[in-house]
């Protein structure tokens, strides 16, 4: 049901308010979840309105699809989008808000909402009503439809943005920190949720946040924007294992990000699954998941220790990197069964540390974590 | 510790005193005549008439300020550009000069031997002793009061609810009337009934531009000039009355809009 489209930014630059973008170049695949992932004030929201329309571009093309929409108003852009406060109007019933963008189109509607239309004759009322119900069970939103958002949780009203957002079909959406201004239990259930969404709509995404948790929980690829400039491109793996520079490195923390699959055993234990490595948590979820495991949280030892570390592994130092007074030390784990796959895990170790185990390169090393330290997303 | 437990009545004291001051000389001029004189004088065609003039022309000045002073204050609300604080400075200038002043100001502008005088004079509309210099004065005069009212209500609503629309696929316009218009709706209903009832009021711009024919103002003055207190009385007694009961209507009907 879904138009998801590739969006092509060439040669982007402009300057808001005190914000400026410098030739920006993106492109994001249709259906593609990509992250803007970059600090406070990095110009972030302004790049996602000129996407929409809504702040002009200096110079540079926009492309949505196979259209140049540079010039193109925003209700002519055919864009979803959410705002972090969710600008719900407050004016109008749940239900209203939802339907807007299906009774208040000005422009000509796009194709596939013309064939639709055409199909039934008009866009009539209980059509409209059927779309609105169609989407809010969605979303899980029904029995709201009658509220005002004045009284919505951030939870719902965020659930509705989107609801608002998705019905009209957007050939991508656009959402501005959507979940920053959640509390932190439902920012994770709904993190999942526009997993889920995304999984079963499949609709292009760009979201943005300064939160690289959150980025590494969605993306399936981030872009980092740093003073104005977009400057890695890469799956969340890439992007945390190796940032281009030391500003980048310092702001999403060195850390391990695993995607695998997670399972509960008979005894109620969680395993994360990668490709043939079982590393064991205390997380219940199950299904697709990403995982990772803070550098610290890593202990090495030169022999396999009996401990209450519930993950051993053996494995190699591929990589030591001095940061001062401490390194983070790569070890790179072989999967017996997988000829030749890998692992590689990063930890941090002080200096003496080091010096006392007698760290090189290449040397054959034990790394342990607790199950409760690898924090599964 | 006094000086706490003195604090209420002491502010009491003195908001009474100002609330008399302003309720005791109306409330003398409406029990100031015999009821029968104020029935004799509601029966007066030329009373009468002269308030039905000011009512509708202060109507007609106020309905121009919605077509032109929405723009204006919708454009002040949303748009930064050069000028801006002059055309903000410019508008509400009316507020402070003194309306005779303002009169003068018109009748330079709009006399018969100005350049928009002879224009409209053209189109068989004169400014000096007519109509339409009473609603032109009453524009002059009690705009301010509207325009600033409705860009405070276009200030209050948050620009991400408009883009928001936009990006939803409604134009500028339809985006103005589903959204900007109904959540400023309040503050242009006020600004509307202000505006209104000033031009209602207004005496020194309009007499200087249009002695005849007269608004109720007027017609109240020349019968002080002209016969004395007595006279002037039961028609102040009027007026008074009928822009009371017409605002107390207003403002009811608003709470009401915005109750349900």
């Amino acid at each position: 049901m879904n138009r998801s489209s590739q969006l092509k930014l060439k040669d982007i630059n402009l300057s808001v308010g005190g914000f400026s973008l410098v030739n920006v170049n993106l492109e994001i695949q249709g259906g593609e979840y990509f992250v803007l992932l970059g600090p406070t004030g990095a110009g972030k929201t302004v790049l996602l309105e000129a996407i929409a329309g809504i702040k002009p571009v200096t110079s540079g093309t926009i492309w949505l699809g196979a259209e140049d929409v540079t010039d193109r108003p925003p209700e002519a852009r055919g864009v979803g989008f959410v705002y972090q406060d969710f600008a719900l109007f407050p004016h109008l019933s749940v239900e209203k808000n939802i339907s807007f963008g299906l009774l208040n189109r000005s422009t000509k509607a796009e194709p596939r909402q013309l064939a639709r239309v055409e199909r039934s004759g008009r866009t009539s009322s209980q059509n409209v009503r059927a779309r609105v119900e169609q989407i809010s069970s969605l979303f899980r939103i029904s029995h709201l439809l009658d509220r005002k958002p004045e009284g919505l949780s951030g939870g719902e009203k965020q659930r509705v943005a989107m609801a608002r957002a998705l019905i009209t079909d957007p050939q991508i959406l656009l959402l501005d920190e959507p979940l920053s201004t959640l509390d932190p239990e439902i920012r994770e259930l709904i993190q999942v949720e526009l997993r889920r969404i995304h999984q079963e709509l499949g609709t292009t995404t760009l979201h943005i946040t300064h939160n690289f948790e959150v980025a590494a929980a969605l993306a399936d690829r981030i872009g980092v924007v740093m003073e104005g400039k977009i400057v890695q491109v890469g799956p969340p793996q890439e992007i945390f294992r190796q940032p281009v520079n030391e500003s980048l490195a310092r702001f999403v923390g060195v850390r391990n990000i695993f995607r695998g699959h997670h399972t509960i055993d008979r005894e109620g234990g969680g395993h994360l699954q990668l490709d043939g490595l079982r590393l064991a948590s205390i997380s219940n979820l199950e299904g697709a998941a990403r995982a990772s495991i803070r550098p610290e949280d890593i202990l090495l030892s030169r022999k396999s220790l009996v401990s209450s570390a519930r993950n051993n592994f053996q494995g190699r130092v591929i990589q030591i990197s001095d940061r001062g007074s401490f390194c983070y030390v790569t070890v790179r784990v072989t999967i017996p069964e997988q000829g030749g796959r890998s692992l590689d895990l990063i930890a941090l170790v002080t200096q003496s540390s080091v010096q006392e185990l007698g760290l090189e390169l290449d040397q054959e090393i034990y790394a342990a974590f607790k199950a409760s330290a690898l924090h599964v997303f | 510790m006094t000086t706490k437990r003195s604090f209420t009545p002491i502010f009491w004291f003195l908001a009474l005193l100002l609330v008399i001051f302003v309720s005791y000389p109306i409330v003398l001029t409406l029990t100031g005549s015999p009821l029968r004189v104020l029935g004799d004088t509601l029966l007066d065609s030329e009373v009468l008439g002269s308030i039905l003039f000011t009512f509708s022309s202060s109507l007609i000045a106020t309905v121009i300020g919605l077509a032109t002073g929405i723009p204006l204050a919708y454009i002040l609300a949303r748009h930064d550009f050069p000028g801006k604080s002059l055309i903000e400075g410019l508008i509400d200038l009316p507020i402070v000069i003194p309306h005779s002043a303002a009169g003068i100001a018109l009748l330079l502008a709009l006399g018969r031997n100005s350049i928009l005088g002879r224009g409209f004079g053209l189109l068989g509309i004169r400014f000096v002793s007519s109509a339409p210099g009473v609603v032109a004065a009453m524009l002059f005069v009690s705009v301010p009061f509207l325009v600033d009212t409705a860009r405070e209500g276009f200030e209050a609503v948050d620009s991400h609810l408009e883009n928001v629309a936009r990006t939803l696929g409604s134009s500028q316009w339809r985006v103005f009337w589903k959204v900007s218009f109904p959540l400023a709706r309040r503050s242009i209903l006020s600004g509307l009934i202000l505006m209104w009832s000033r031009g209602i009021s207004e005496f020194g711009a309009v007499v200087i531009l249009t002695y005849h024919p007269m608004i109720a103002p007027v017609l109240l003055y020349e019968r002080f000039q002209s016969y004395g207190l007595d006279y002037a009385l039961p028609v102040a007694g009027i007026v008074i009355l009928i822009s009371m009961l017409i605002f107390l209507v207003l403002r009811a009907l608003n709470s009401v809009r915005e109750g349900s």
